[in-house]
């Protein structure tokens, strides 16, 4: 079991746009992976209502877990999707 | 429009014919028109719906079909809300994309097999699936419990699948009606069709309710807070009258006639509502077009304009390669003035550069063209494009009666402003002014205002330069909103600055041909308004509704208000206020 911390950078938090695009990142990963705020309970990273339950804030750390070929790699690109700021346009 | 009602005898629905004849709720949109009505499938209201009772079998469970039938029935509403929303494009795709995935949750899914296998029938397990994310996403923060409506309304959408009913939702009869509901969601206005949907009459909401605000951008009569509305039946005819809030059930061909009569005056009122731009007590406000060089000036004379207050030259000079030679430019020129006869025309001089790059001047390698060389700042690399415009101009004005103006747009500093003047004069014309679209021409607009003769704000440069929102970015809509209260404080600073220097300011931009708003930059010291043609009537319209100190208060308001949407609605509310006053 791969596991991987990250500090979320949203400005709204995991909510709207950024859950919606962590989710549909999670929906294609070839593993299943779990999402928890730290010490929580864990859920599926492909439920957007799991995720919005979290109700993770910016700044909360939150820890993704996953199994199996590429896991590691998997939650590299969920934890940078998840530590930038999703819903800022840019720079 | 005043529609007949197709396939709605009034014999058909006697039973549903009021006592009273007539309700009444708050007109919040104006116009009178009648046609059968028909209610839109109610939901329980957002916020206190209490999940449906649980009926629990006494009868053994099929749980692999009580479970397929379950999620056939989220995928057939995830299948809707996304088709929904590719119809109706823009952020209302973004909004359903986002609901089609709540329902294809695979966390509510599995939350619905388990109390399936635990012997529950499918509706029972998916209310109850829906009331667990229900409770933690209300109990959480804010933002989450205005997702508890959303959750709703995707569960009644399922319940209804489930159980053969129609699925709420703005129903599609295939001919013209009367939209009554308990309240309008955003999911079901985003595609809202003005020809299908001729009035809107709700039992609940208010002036500023969402359902008030589309009505009203879609010009749709409709009444609000209307009670009793939902207990008639489908196909019962009434008149919906917007203006004053009542709605008459199965009115008589009397009742028809007054109300067509009543209508047809509106409609030819605002239509041919010529004459000058007033505020009800007398204030006047010059009401003028924006003309870009093309078009077909007789229908523009139609609805009466004071003059141009924005005449753009941009269309003389793109797609070519090379400068066009002063006698086709005076006599492009002369054909705007000689439409306009002894009225103004304002003339804005060459704006080129950034999203208008022209081969002859513009530099190819600009890293940032918004923030580069375009409007009089071209003037610094070829001075003398500038000078042969303003003779061409000059030499048209002499050939015409009309009272040219000149302007000079992307000015920053009061030197700029007194550098165009006087290049204007040179050329012989007498008044030149300069646009307000850089931040800093704002913030130091007495002295601007000093060094020439008039200004003119252009609201979407603006807005573009004071929030560093590109106006090409579609995602940054909510920045570039003309509502904002920080671009009204720019707009306002503008209106002061020429007001103390005894120099006229109008406004140009998008915001003038909102007549809500057109009010507001009235109240904020604004002389003149400028818009696309088809605007003005309703916004001389608007103008007479109100006195100048009403618009005084409305200003108040919208600066008082946190962003662009709470100015809108704390206006909206106001300006709805004092008009039921001044009615009486």
């Amino acid at each position: 079991m791969a596991e991987r911390h990250a500090v979320v950078g949203s400005s709204v938090g995991l909510h709207a746009r950024p859950a919606a695009l962590l989710v549909q990142a999670a929906g294609r990963a070839p593993v299943k992976v779990t999402i928890a705020k730290e010490g929580g309970e864990p859920t599926d990273a492909r439920s957007i209502l799991g995720v919005l339950s979290l109700d993770a804030r910016r700044g909360d750390k939150v820890v993704l877990a996953a199994d199996g070929d590429g896991a590691g790699a998997v939650l590299a690109e969920l934890a940078g999707l998840i530590e930038s700021d999703l819903d800022a346009g840019e720079g | 429009m005043f529609s007949p009602a197709p396939q709605a005898a009034p014999g058909r629905c006697e039973a549903a014919s009021s006592p009273v004849g007539g309700l009444r709720g708050i007109g919040v949109s104006p116009g009178a028109v009648a046609g059968p009505l028909i209610r839109m499938a109610t939901r329980p209201a957002a916020g206190s719906a209490p999940p449906p009772a649980v009926e629990m079998p006494a009868v053994e469970v099929d749980v692999h079909g009580e479970n397929a039938a379950a999620r056939a029935a989220l995928e057939a509403v995830a299948a809707e809300l996304e088709t929904r929303g590719t119809r109706a494009g823009g952020d209302a795709a973004e909004v359903l994309a986002a609901q089609a995935m709540i329902a294809r949750d695979p966390g509510l899914a599995d939350l619905v097999t388990t109390r399936v296998k635990a012997g529950w029938l499918a509706p029972a397990a998916l209310a109850d699936a829906f009331a667990h994310y229900r409770g933690i996403l209300a109990g959480a923060g804010e933002y989450l419990a205005a997702r508890v409506a959303d959750l709703d309304d995707i569960r009644d959408r399922a319940l209804a699948v489930l159980s053969g009913r129609a699925v709420p939702g703005v129903p599609h009869p295939g001919h013209p009606y009367v939209l009554a509901a308990v309240d309008l969601a955003p999911a079901d206005t985003a595609t809202l069709d003005p020809a299908e949907v001729i009035a809107i009459v709700t039992e609940e909401g208010g002036p500023t309710s969402h359902t008030a605000i589309l009505a009203k951008s879609l010009g749709i009569p409709a009444v609000v807070a209307c009670a009793g509305i939902a207990s008639l039946a489908d196909a019962t005819v009434v008149l919906v009258d917007g203006g004053t809030g009542v709605v008459d059930v199965e009115p008589g061909a009397e009742a028809l006639a007054r109300a067509q009569a009543r209508e047809d005056a509106r409609r030819a009122a605002l239509a041919a509502g010529t004459g000058p731009g007033r505020t009800s007590d007398g204030h006047g406000v010059d009401l003028l077009v924006n003309l870009g060089g093309a078009e077909d000036l007789t229908v523009i004379g139609a609805v009466g304009p004071a003059g141009v207050g924005l005449l753009r030259t941009e269309f003389l000079f793109l797609d070519r390669p090379d400068e066009p030679g002063l006698a086709e430019q005076r006599e492009a020129y002369l054909r705007v003035f000689a439409a306009f006869g002894g009225r103004k025309v304002v003339v804005r001089t060459l704006d080129a550069g950034a999203d208008k790059p022209l081969r002859f001047v513009t530099a190819p390698d600009e890293p940032n063209p918004a923030l580069g060389v375009r409007g009089l700042r071209t003037a610094r690399r070829a001075p003398g494009l500038l000078d042969r415009q303003l003779a061409a101009i000059a030499a048209a004005a002499e050939g015409s009666e009309a009272k040219v103006w000149v302007m000079a747009p992307m000015v920053s500093t009061p030197a700029e402003a007194a550098a165009f003047r006087a290049r204007a004069r040179a050329a012989g014309l007498a008044v030149a002014g300069v646009m307000v679209e850089v931040p800093a021409a704002a913030l130091r607009a007495s002295a601007v205002a000093a060094a020439c003769d008039f200004l003119s704000i252009g609201t979407n440069d603006l807005a573009q330069y004071a929030f560093a929102a590109d106006r090409m970015a579609g995602g940054l809509a909510d920045l570039l909103d003309p509502w904002q209260p920080a671009l009204l404080d720019l707009v306002r600073l503008a209106a002061d600055g020429a007001g103390a220097a005894g120099k006229p300011v109008g406004v140009c931009g998008e915001a003038a041909s909102d007549p809500l708003l057109a009010l507001v930059l009235v109240g904020l010291g604004v002389t003149s308004l400028s818009m696309a043609p088809i605007a003005l009537p309703a916004v001389r319209a608007s103008l007479a509704r109100h006195t100048l100190a009403h618009c005084r208060r409305l200003a108040a308001a919208a600066l008082a208000a946190p962003d662009g949407q709470g100015a809108r609605y704390a206006v909206a509310a106001l300006a709805a206020d004092q008009e039921r006053v001044a009615a009486g």
